[in-house]
């Protein structure tokens, strides 16, 4: 009895003090896989996950704090791509996060803007140019369609425009067969 | 000049049936000038050019009304003389039966050309060479549309051997090139020369299929002009074997040079470049007549009664061409471009464009409805037929399952949409189609993938700057308060230094008359107490007072005195 | 020497670990979706394997069969491939941090991989010599790793194939590696060439 207490101790004394050892040794410093989730994430910088951005929210991933269903913007598809990355179940989008909405830019009427300016501080991307008093625009091309220029505006005069499908964003539909009842007769 | 030439082979490809007699019959027609000229802006692979008029605005045939926006883009020119009706979205040439910003232009029967000469590019730099081929709009005429003057850079392309003049047509129906060939060989070959010369080329090949020998005559007749006229012997007419897609730029490549130009590689990495024969055309029109590209040659094939070849300005809606040659009444489509990579137009009334080598005119009987898409049983016919030795199967099966980083993976990019593998699949599954579907996925995908990654850094710079400027502001604060705790203490040491300076003695002296004032004032308020009184307390309150006065004179007689 | 190459050769194929012994399933079915993944993961368990192969026997020759305490061969068995699993992890993640990732949950898992127990349990039951023991585990290991790319090659293919709802995921999965399970019994027959 005492030999096998003796064994087994000196076992754990010995493998513990060698992984001890590794664990300095080979210390890694910084967390790749935040990188890779933030990858994936559609940089909308939107917040509507509950954290106050892309990495934030990226980071809570990679420690275990978020689930990875809080992203509207980035939809099914984007679950699906870390639900990969991570060997974790795919889950739908949760509804309280938000719903999946067609990609769409902020458009300001400028008949309405005061130039207040409170929109320009609420875009995460500068993509609001505008000074003081003077007219405000949306650079359509940088817009990524987070809605956080909404709320603060206070004569309410941004809306959002879903883009439109024109010849350049045009996309090739995926293949269907229509079966026309003749030939289903005839087969 | 001929024939001496060994010639090499490309894997796979069909040999469907060519039709293309009965458009051949009849010489080039031009074809009139439709009461409507609708010209599309986005003309050519890359950016959309900007509109350059204004409705209202009377323009000349040649007149740029189009300039090319970034760096790969081609002007766009008016067709014909008239006043532009409109700049607006119209219906295009294009199978999404979306519109686009078009230029329309009411014709007013002048035809009067805006000033134009030779343009002398021995002499110009590259850059001219460049800019003025940009503005001559003159693009891919085969198909792609891909820039020319992008591909005619003697800068980018230097150690360039062989010029590939790319006659082959290969897709049935299509005989515009044939046509042209026929009959303006001459001005081909001068444009073939002006591109050798600008690529610095040592010998130019014309590849034509040997289902054309009318072509070959006339361009080997040219050549043999060329020849005895300037003792220029560099070019030849090869003619190569019939069978789809020998047109292919890759293919012809590999057919009259041997080369086979791997994937990622472009085949001026391997000194050759290839142009169509209505590219040429369009180059010595631009160089040496100073004319842009306003029109181009189509065919009219089909469903029609007489199909023919016409040269027709840009711009002249496909239903006027249709017209001309009597479509039969059971026609119930239109199609750019062949059978094979043929698009389907959402509408008869498309403008032709620069892409539009042929104008197809369908019905269900010339081509019925595939039959049922049946499942894949990987019998590999699509493989053996595949002329850019892919594996289409594979990409079907990732195509369709939507895994596109593994279509990827098989270079779906390097399929040409040549339609080999559909032709001969015996499943009849629409390949192609999977194979547009997944490209356009992917470059959905990557699109998204850079305007995300556009707004990450854009993000952390807007952190990084509002860090910054939380910093600046506090050490500004942090400053601002050093700042005033300085200059309170000097401002104390000041006044212990400087007391003693007439300004200071002046001020003091102010301050102290001031005080006296006040206190003379306060000393002729009479006490409320002292008015309205009897003489008998007026003489007790002055006996009292004369007494505190002598008490007081008694008190201090010293500090009235000092003072 | 010949005797070697038999105890190499009836590990990878004849008694294939995964195939034949059903031994380290939940490896074999979740880390076999991609092709990259599944050969980390073999090279990673090969290494795990080898070493804890060589470490039991010197244990079991030298510690446990001295003081009697054949008992306690699975319990200190556990914890020696769990330090070992530990150390590895460590290493790759400084080393290779892409790999690393790639295999990610799955390597503190070779821990728990049944097939890394039962080897040096099997190679004490076999009365395996110390280079037996080594050649039988990285055998057995090498036997995995084939199994495992096999597998996931097939799984990348059933991704872009049809089949039927009900079936997709680890019902197919299931019923593709009964069927490669039936294929690796042919080589029982390699036992007559001995």
């Amino acid at each position: 009895m005492l030999a096998a207490l003796l064994v087994m101790a000196l076992g754990a004394v010995v493998l513990g003090a060698a992984l001890g050892y590794a664990a300095v040794r080979f210390r890694v410093e910084g967390d790749p896989l935040v990188e890779k989730i933030d990858a994936i994430l559609p940089q909308t910088q939107c917040g509507q996950c509950s954290y106050p951005g892309c990495r934030p929210y990226a980071t809570a991933i990679a420690k275990g704090e978020a689930e990875i269903n809080q992203c509207p913007p980035g939809g099914d598809e984007g679950i699906r791509k870390l639900a990969d990355l991570l060997g974790r179940e795919f889950k739908s989008l949760s509804a309280e996060h938000g719903i999946e909405k067609p990609k769409s830019v902020a458009v300001i009427d400028e008949q309405i803007c005061i130039g207040c300016t409170l929109c320009i501080q609420a875009c995460p991307v500068d993509a609001i140019v505008g000074a003081s008093k003077q007219l405000h625009t949306v650079i359509a091309r940088q817009c990524t369609g987070c809605e956080l220029c909404l709320p603060p505006c206070p004569v309410d005069c941004i809306s959002m425009q879903a883009i439109r499908e024109s010849v350049e964003n045009w996309k090739w539909k995926y293949p269907v067969f229509k079966i026309n009842p003749a030939q289903r007769e005839a087969a | 000049m001929t024939a001496l030439q060994r010639l090499f082979k490309f894997n796979g490809g069909v040999k469907p049936a060519y039709n293309k007699e009965a458009s051949t019959r009849l010489p080039i027609a031009v074809a009139p000038t439709p009461t409507l000229l609708v010209i599309p802006l986005h003309q050519s692979i890359g950016g959309m050019p900007r509109p350059l008029v204004k409705p209202g605005e009377r323009v000349l045939k040649g007149q740029r009304i189009g300039g090319a926006d970034g760096n790969v883009s081609s002007a766009v020119h008016a067709s014909t003389s008239g006043t532009v009706i409109a700049v607006e979205m119209r219906l295009m040439p294009h199978t999404s039966g979306l519109s686009a910003m078009c230029v329309v232009i009411e014709p007013d029967g002048r035809d009067e050309w805006i000033p134009h000469g030779p343009f002398d590019f021995r002499n110009a730099s590259p850059t001219q060479i460049h800019d003025y081929l940009r503005d001559s709009g003159v693009v891919g005429l085969g198909g792609a549309v891909f820039p020319s003057y992008l591909k005619l850079n003697p800068e980018k392309q230097r150690n360039l051997d062989t010029l590939v003049l790319n006659g082959a047509e290969c897709e049935p129906y299509i005989t515009c090139d044939d046509v042209l060939m026929r009959e303006r060989a001459a001005t081909i070959l001068q444009g073939a020369l002006v591109m050798r010369d600008m690529l610095g080329a040592g010998q130019v090949l014309i590849g034509i299929e040997d289902n054309k020998p009318e072509a070959i005559a006339a361009m080997e007749a040219a050549a043999h002009a060329v020849k005895t006229a300037v003792g220029e012997s560099s070019v030849k007419v090869v003619s190569v074997p019939t069978l789809y897609p020998a047109g292919g730029a890759k293919q012809l490549i590999r057919v009259l040079t041997g080369i086979e130009v791997p994937h990622g590689k472009r085949s001026t990495d391997y000194g050759v470049q290839c142009f169509n024969v209505g590219t040429a055309y369009a180059i010595f029109e631009a160089i040496a007549l100073g004319q842009p590209l306003i029109s181009r040659i189509v065919t009219v094939a089909g469903n029609v009664g007489q199909p023919r070849n016409f040269e027709v300005l840009l711009g002249t809606p496909m239903r006027d061409l249709i017209a001309l040659c009597g479509p039969l009444p059971d026609s119930d489509r239109v199609i750019m471009g062949g059978p094979m990579m043929g698009l389907r137009m959402p509408d008869d009334s498309v403008p032709v464009v620069k892409a539009a080598n042929c104008v197809l005119v369908g019905s269900s009987d010339l081509f019925p409805p595939p039959p049922p898409e049946m499942p894949c049983i990987r019998c590999g016919e699509c493989a053996k037929a595949c002329p850019a030795d892919l594996q289409p199967f594979e990409l079907y099966w990732f195509a369709r399952a939507k895994i596109f980083g593994k279509a990827q993976e098989y270079d779906l990019f390097d399929c040409i949409e040549c339609g080999c593998c559909a032709y001969v699949c015996p499943s009849h599954i629409p390949l192609v189609d999977y194979y547009r579907f997944a490209k356009s996925e992917i470059w959905a995908r990557e699109l998204a993938k850079v305007s995300s990654d556009e707004a990450r850094e854009r993000y952390e710079f807007r952190m990084l700057r509002e860090e910054r400027e939380k910093q600046d502001h506090a050490a500004k604060l942090a400053a601002k308060a050093v700042a005033r705790r300085e200059k309170a203490a000097a401002a104390k040491t000041d006044a212990a230094k400087v007391a003693t300076t007439p300004e200071q003695d002046e001020k003091k002296a102010l301050i102290a008359a001031a005080l006296e004032r006040v206190r003379a004032q306060k000393e002729q308020i009479q006490p409320e107490n002292t008015i309205n009184l009897t003489p008998e307390q007026v003489a007790e309150v002055a006996a009292i007072e004369t007494r505190r006065a002598e008490i007081r004179e008694m008190a201090k007689p010293h500090v009235w005195q000092d003072d | 020497m010949t005797s070697y190459l038999f105890v190499v050769l009836g590990a990878v194929l004849v008694n294939n670990v995964v195939f034949v012994r059903i031994l380290g399933l939940c490896p074999f079915m979740g880390v076999s979706k991609k092709l990259e993944t599944a050969a980390g993961m073999g090279a990673a368990t090969t290494f795990v394997l080898t070493m804890a192969c060589g470490a039991s026997y010197v244990i079991d020759r030298w510690l446990l069969i001295p003081n009697q305490l054949e008992y306690l061969r699975t319990l200190s068995f556990i914890v020696t491939i769990a330090a070992i699993v530990q150390l590895t992890e460590l290493v790759i993640q400084k080393t290779s941090p892409l790999l690393h990732q790639v295999l990610g949950i799955y390597l503190p898992l070779i821990t728990t991989n049944c097939a890394v127990l039962g080897i040096p349990l099997l190679n004490v039951s076999l009365r395996h010599n110390f280079l037996e023991s080594l050649l039988f585990g990285a055998g057995s290991a090498i036997g995995f790793t084939l199994a495992l790319i096999l597998f996931a090659g097939i799984r990348e293919r059933l991704e872009a194939a049809d089949i039927p709802v009900h079936f997709r995921g680890t019902a197919i999965a299931m019923v593709t590696a009964g069927l490669m399970s039936l294929a690796f019994m042919g080589f029982a027959g390699l036992d007559k060439y001995k």
